[in-house]
């Protein structure tokens, strides 16, 4: 009989630096297994974020570069511009994507760069030490809203999925989650697409993954999960924002 | 080919083209935003890449993600557009790729003016953005040095891979001047293998690339520093330049000065020469690494009383100038900040001045 599991190609054999009941190693190991599917490893070119995610080449064995902090798509667009037979993806978490990277993120979007994007939400920093986010939601406490999040204060969660779907370019845009075997079954689906996309050279692709962080929520990981399920779900809703197809669809009317 | 009388700012595209540089990523600003007018219709007949970037930050990480998978770029902007992009600067000297950068420099702080400056120096030679590392800076003085520097800046950029600054003032990217384009100064294509993530398939590997900036052991940090610092001490050995004015026989006073400034100051020495006065000249080409060793044994003469720093700004070189001398003469600068250029007469009211 042979294997009928293994570790991914494009995984390495390194011991995780994450903390217990942190999503990132699913949501790493759902990236590698797309790839290894796509036959792509040997010509993707990943780009690390600043954040949780910042050493995340270790995990990987194919070619990476390190972004700084917001600037990723920046760096996939130089990539793609200059050689658009590679395929190029970003890896970023909500402080990073949403807040000092929001300009780069949606000009790269608005240009329709043919990369991919995994945007990490788990409404917080965490490499920081659990400061607010701009994903942060209403109430919620962190290391810089110690009271809670005031909205009178620092406005509502941006929501970056519907934001970019606004975008009049054509794009493919949907929002899954890693908090259960049935939702990470969607978003491996989802992150097929997202490449299958680029790799035909159709569209910019972003798939936002609602994400837990235990040690900086100060919950337990089962706990994180409830968590996530019951207050980021109702405010981050699963779904697909935006298709190529359906843009198609929209200016042909 | 012969000569073409073309702006400045034209000239530099077309020099990075025939230098073999086909990618361009910028930003508009003035005054030199005719290179990018320039390369939207140039790079296209090239099967080039063109892209105006949302910022100049933007713009300083796509020339390091095309830099670091081995790709010839460049990129010009004018000296707030370089404050932007110092910190993408940081990150690409840290992760060793080779890159252009030119800045066409107008009067600061702030948004200053946009007339002529010599205000970065500092910038420029002395950092800019965060950590450890140097640029190699070259100084252009005439429309037809800034196509050659321009050509000469990839090779540079590949052999140090590190990136290279074309520094010159507005008037370099506005003056329209007869050039060529030597062939000889086409960059042949070098392997970048080693390093670049190029995608392993590009390189036929089995070993993947990382390009990275990020050494959290303090002993790694620190080798890694020292890495740099060694190319930084070989370009000091190898790519000093300068020119030399009126030095071969004696003269009284020494003038540092490099860029549209310098040529100024030539038309001030010939005057005086005309007068009877003798006046030499040290031109930086290179402003890191710094002639220092021309500027020392031509203050040493026995017949130079004193050193002039003639600058377009409030004295940043002049730093540097006094560091060569080495307290051998007395240093003092002379120079306007504001966007004009100091006039051949000023120039030689201030030598007499300073002679005393």
């Amino acid at each position: 009989m042979g294997k009928t599991f293994q570790k991914p190609e494009a995984l390495s054999d390194t011991i995780t630096h994450y903390c217990p009941g942190c999503t990132h190693g699913v949501a790493h190991r759902l990236v590698a297994e797309v790839i290894d599917e796509l036959g792509i490893r040997r010509r993707t070119v990943g780009i690390a974020p600043v954040g949780c995610a910042v050493l995340m080449y270790n995990y990987f064995t194919f070619d990476f570069q390190e972004a700084a902090h917001g600037r990723a798509p920046a760096m996939a667009t130089g990539i793609k511009r200059v050689r658009p037979d590679l395929v190029v993806f970003t890896y970023q978490g909500d402080g990073d994507l949403a807040s000092i990277g929001m300009s780069e993120i949606v000009h790269a979007a608005n240009r329709g760069e043919k990369f991919t994007v995994i945007f990490i939400n788990n409404a917080v920093y965490g490499m920081t030490g659990g400061q607010m986010a701009p994903t942060t939601l209403p109430d919620q406490r962190t290391t810089t809203s110690p009271f809670g999040r005031k909205i009178s204060d620092t406005g509502m969660p941006v929501k970056m999925s519907e934001l970019l779907a606004a975008l009049q370019t054509p794009a493919y845009i949907t929002r899954q989650t890693l908090l259960s075997p049935k939702y990470i079954n969607r978003a491996k689906k989802a992150i097929k697409q997202a490449f299958s996309y680029q790799i035909e050279n159709k569209c910019f692709s972003f798939v936002e993954l609602v994400s837990t962080c235990p040690t900086n929520w100060g919950m337990t990981p089962l706990n994180a999960i409830k968590w996530a399920e019951e207050k980021m779900l109702s405010y981050f809703p699963l779904g697909v924002f935006k298709t190529p197809e359906e843009k198609e669809r929209s200016t042909n009317l | 080919m012969g000569k073409v009388l073309m702006k400045g700012n034209e000239a530099i595209g077309e020099a990075a083209i025939r230098a073999g540089c086909l990618n361009y990523f910028a930003y508009p600003i003035t005054p030199q935003s005719e290179v990018a007018e320039y390369l939207a219709r140039r790079l296209p007949e090239e099967g080039g890449v063109f892209l105006q970037g949302e910022s100049e930050v933007a713009v300083s990480y796509m020339i390091f993600g095309a830099a670091a998978c081995g790709e010839r770029v460049f990129t010009t902007s004018s000296s707030p557009g370089i404050s932007l992009m110092s910190e993408g600067i940081s990150y690409i000297t840290a992760a060793q790729c080779p890159a252009v950068f030119v800045n066409i420099m107008r009067g600061g702080p702030g948004l200053g003016g946009i007339l002529p400056s010599q205000a970065d120096y500092n910038q420029s030679v002395k950092g800019g953005g965060h950590g450890d590392y140097k640029l190699l800076v070259l100084a252009p003085a005439s429309v037809q040095e800034a196509v050659q520097m321009m050509m000469e800046a990839f090779a540079l950029a590949e052999k140090y891979r590190n990136p290279v600054m074309i520094l010159g003032d507005g008037l370099i990217g506005q003056m329209m001047e007869p050039v060529e384009f030597p062939e000889a100064l086409k960059v042949k294509p070098t392997n970048k293998d080693q390093w670049a993530t190029n995608g392993m398939d590009t390189r036929k590997s089995k070993q993947r690339n990382l390009v990275k900036t990020l050494y959290l052991d303090p002993e790694e940090l620190n080798s890694h520093n020292l890495k740099l610092k060694a190319k930084y001490e070989q370009m000091e050995r190898e790519e000093v330049r300068h020119e030399a004015y009126n030095v071969d026989g004696d003269f009284e006073l020494l003038i540092v000065s490099y860029g549209t400034m310098s040529r100024v100051c030539c038309t001030a020495i010939d005057n005086l020469k005309a007068e009877g006065l003798e006046v030499g000249m040290i031109r930086p080409q290179t402003l890191f690494p710094f002639p220092k060793a021309a500027i020392y044994n031509a203050a040493a003469k026995p017949s130079c009383r004193v050193v002039l720093c003639v600058e377009m700004c409030m004295g940043q070189m002049i730093e540097d100038v006094e560091r060569s001398v080495s307290g051998q003469r007395p240093v003092h600068w002379y120079g306007k900040c504001g966007g004009e250029v100091p006039t051949p007469e000023e120039v030689m009211e201030e030598v007499k001045k300073r002679r005393g």
